[in-house]
């Protein structure tokens, strides 16, 4: 997983001024390897807008693995079966490793992993705001691989071919190891839709939960979304939030009938002049409102991260301590 | 506990004492071949690098050996002057072999 198709920092809200008029050689020589499909790398001159940009998209990116843990990591417990645990303790521990390759690279862009870690744990950066809901029931954790991770893998497969080289790489890596995510989570669904009464109702309940916010993961309408435009010229976001929602439905809903599942959608209907299925509007009120901090769970996941990283720390000292004297005793032996 | 921390202050959390340094990794993904670079990650010393470069970087049998190298030990060329420091050597295109034309009766060289 996860990034989550929205600009939240005021200072770039502005698209159209931010275009720039693409004046000094530099800048040229950027935008004309940006146009003709090159990638831009560290040490490559790049405008400053851009750094920004991808600086905040990759560590919020990585930001929303690390936090992506704690739903999830809190049915490693209960998980029903051996096989289901060993599964889900796997598919964490990639989601560890996803935002490890993500910082990675953010790092090279010129912030500290420090930096990063202080930016999340006091709130100011943000994370996709799926998992500011609740995982209830053991289904949850289904539909989390299913429908969170299949709506990650639209998001993410684009980016496989962004401008930055080092965000571009890490994606590869990642869209590798997101299929098995998203089948593991639709395999505990099949499971739970050919079993007893009330696991087939637990399916339900959850899918009547998570449609709407895995639908709002992609972000603002192309209409209202600010910073596609200056994006796209960049080649960062490759494919609009809209197309990418609408993909994601049309490749979701056979999989729900497949499940015997109902979609909690009125309005959802295949359309045969589009070849797309329409859907029902989406609660954008209810998204900024988890997106400004007031979902059910925004409190208990950073206060979760923090405790993990503050209960951490004796031992990152520890271990850095022990390599200081370590070294040093080598200098003297050596001496 | 310092004093501090016993009266429930915030202002004794010590400032990170240090990052732990920064390595670059790279692996082998099969005997005869390269290693290859394929990111970076943070750790106290050489050992605990190649640890935890297993754990992040070879989850699924991408590599049979790796190296870890402080990134602050890497020197590199300058990409604003790869155009005159990385000569395409377009001029000497005897370098290469299809300068030479051969004699239709020369099958294979």
């Amino acid at each position: 997983m996860y990034t989550q198709s929205m600009d939240t920092d005021p200072e770039t809200r502005n698209p159209v001024a931010k275009v720039s008029a693409v004046g000094r050689p530099e800048e040229q020589r950027f935008q004309a390897t940006v146009d003709a499909e090159g990638k831009i790398e560290p040490r490559d001159w790049m405008p400053e807008a851009y750094r920004k940009t991808l600086l905040r998209q990759i560590s919020q990116h990585a930001h929303s693995e690390i936090i992506g843990m704690f739903p999830e990591g809190n049915w490693i417990s209960r998980a029903p079966s051996l096989k289901r645990k060993a599964i889900l303790i796997a598919k964490v521990q990639d989601e560890a490793g996803h935002g490890l390759y993500l910082y990675s690279a953010a790092e090279t862009l010129g912030q500290s992993r420090d930096e990063m870690m202080a930016a999340l744990h006091s709130g100011r950066a943000k994370y996709s705001s799926i998992f500011n809901y609740p995982t209830l029931t053991w289904a949850d954790v289904g539909m989390i691989g299913w429908l969170v991770d299949g709506a990650a893998i639209m998001n993410q497969i684009p980016l496989c071919r962004c401008s930055y080289g080092p965000y571009a790489r890490a994606m590869i890596r990642v869209c590798k190891e997101e299929s098995f995510h998203q089948r593991q989570g639709f395999d505990i669904m099949l499971s739970l839709s050919k079993g007893t009464a009330d696991q087939k109702a637990m399916a339900q309940e959850s899918l009547d939960r998570w449609w709407w916010p895995v639908l709002a993961m992609f972000g603002p309408p192309d209409a209202d979304s600010v910073h596609s435009g200056q994006s796209a010229q960049w080649k960062i976001k490759r494919v609009s939030n809209d197309e990418l929602r609408q993909k994601f439905i049309d490749a979701t809903v056979p999989q729900a009938e497949l499940l015997g599942l109902r979609i909690p959608d009125e309005k959802l209907k295949w359309n045969t002049q589009t070849g797309h299925y329409d859907f029902g509007p989406i609660d954008w009120d209810d998204f900024w409102r988890v997106v400004n901090g007031e979902g059910p769970c925004n409190k208990e996941r950073l206060a979760a991260r923090v405790k993990a990283y503050e209960e951490g720390q004796w031992v990152r000292d520890a271990a850095m301590a022990y390599a200081v004297k370590r070294k040093a005793r080598q200098h003297k032996e050596a001496a | 506990m310092s004093e501090d921390e016993k009266q429930g202050g915030t202002g004794g959390r010590r400032p990170l004492v240090q990052e732990w340094p920064l390595w670059e990794v790279f692996i082998r993904s099969k005997q005869g071949l390269d290693h290859k670079h394929c990111g970076s990650l943070h750790a106290t010393d050489a050992k605990q690098a190649i640890q935890m470069a297993r754990d992040v970087y070879t989850r699924r049998n991408e590599g049979v050996s790796i190296w870890v190298v402080p990134s602050n030990a890497i020197t590199a060329s300058d990409p604003g002057e790869r155009e005159a420091f990385v000569d395409p050597m377009a001029d000497k295109i005897f370098r290469h072999p299809t300068f030479y034309e051969l004699p239709d009766e020369v099958k294979h060289m």
